[in-house]
């Protein structure tokens, strides 16, 4: 393994730059070392300037996400000696189809806004007084949801679907995973609500099944899995409301 | 834009007829165009094919073996050029062209497989 590797990293000023350029930097390898942790010796030892997010260094607050060698990946568990081969150059961009707000700082409103529209959270249509207890779930139903509840916000994925390139109006692999962790979980009764963002040409139809994003989700949910689940779920509840009008109960698909 | 109730009906038609491309199809080549010419098994003669092919259920059979998966080209090719050439503007004519080939051979496996002798 090398001593030194180069990473060249996409640098961007709004204030001063009309399109972003890259910087080349020669930083130490240790064998132990991730590319966020040659971002972090650049930023305290050569560089200052260089703007990246970055929290826990652990894969849990999904907030290191970069293209690096084009792929989307989390810096905090891309190791450098991976890169060694590589003429040891590492290439370090912001994640893909997503405006940048500086250097490797993407803009995550669009994102946001997204994730809210598929309202990612427990929905009851009672409200049940605290003194009756807790909602008790089966192992079983929690194993038919817990995958999809893995997802860490990373965007990895939005990243890696060609169709979020493509069409910026798709809903995408994270907020569609995560709709379909609630509609699964048996304290759920809000599957109808986020029927109409999910069930819709921006949202799973929108999808081409391409399955990048399972590819590179660091947290091994299966995004493409749950769009691929709900669209069959769709066709049922779309038949079931074709042949039987009145009375069908939209996306009930719980154990 | 296709509504929603269109994206569902649609995509039943590619799934079902995925279903068929990759499960049924790959069947029938093998024993019509390797083990049948191929003398791995026994093949039927043609009077044999026939007096299967008159029956009604083999009609049907044949019907949805050749129509279903034409709608599974047809989803999958109006993507692909949406996608590949990025000419999602012309989701119309595009739209028409795809399902209305799809339509068109179903019609033209209806009339063959009902008028087959």
């Amino acid at each position: 393994m090398a001593d030194k590797i180069i990473l060249e990293v996409a640098r961007y000023s709004p204030e001063q730059d009309t399109k972003p350029c890259f910087a080349t930097y020669e930083v130490p390898v240790h064998k132990e070392w991730v590319v966020l942790d040659a971002l972090n010796y650049i930023k305290d030892k050569v560089d200052g300037s260089l703007t990246y997010r970055w929290s826990c260094r652990m894969g849990i607050c999904g907030s290191c996400g970069m293209m690096v060698n084009g792929e989307p990946k989390l810096t905090c568990a891309t190791f450098l000696s991976s890169y060694a081969h590589n003429g040891n150059k590492i290439r370090v961009e912001p994640l893909r189809y997503f405006p940048v707000v500086r250097d490797l700082v993407t803009e995550l409103s669009d994102f946001l806004v997204k994730l809210k529209k598929v309202k990612p959270w427990l929905i009851r249509k009672d409200t049940v007084p605290l003194s009756q207890g807790e909602f008790l779930q089966t192992p079983e139903q929690l194993d038919y949801y817990k995958q999809f509840s893995m997802c860490i916000n990373c965007t990895l994925c939005y990243s890696a679907c060609p169709v979020v390139g493509l069409d910026p109006k798709f809903v995408g692999p994270a907020a569609i995973a995560l709709a379909q962790r609630y509609n699964l979980d048996s304290r759920d009764q809000g599957a109808v609500e986020r029927i109409a963002v999910l069930a819709h040409p921006e949202g799973i139809w929108g999808c081409t099944f391409v399955g990048e994003c399972t590819k590179v989700c660091p947290k091994h949910v299966d995004p493409a899995g749950a769009i691929q689940q709900y669209k069959l779920n769709a066709v049922l509840d779309w038949l079931t409301s074709f042949l039987m009008p009145r009375g069908h109960n939209s996306q009930d698909v719980k154990p | 834009m296709a509504r929603q109730s269109d994206e569902a009906f649609f995509w039943m038609l590619f799934s079902a007829g995925g279903v068929i491309a990759a499960i049924l199809i790959p069947v029938h080549l093998f024993l019509f165009g390797l083990a049948f010419p191929l003398g791995w098994l026994p093949a039927p003669d043609y009077e044999r094919l026939m007096s299967l092919v008159h029956m009604p259920l083999v009609r049907v059979y044949l019907f949805v073996f050749c129509s279903l998966p034409l709608f599974h080209w047809a989803h999958r090719f109006r993507y692909t050029l949406y996608d590949g050439l990025k000419v999602k503007h012309l989701n119309e004519v595009i739209f028409a062209l795809c399902y209305g080939g799809a339509v068109a051979g179903t019609v033209l496996a209806a009339y063959l497989t009902w008028t087959i002798a």
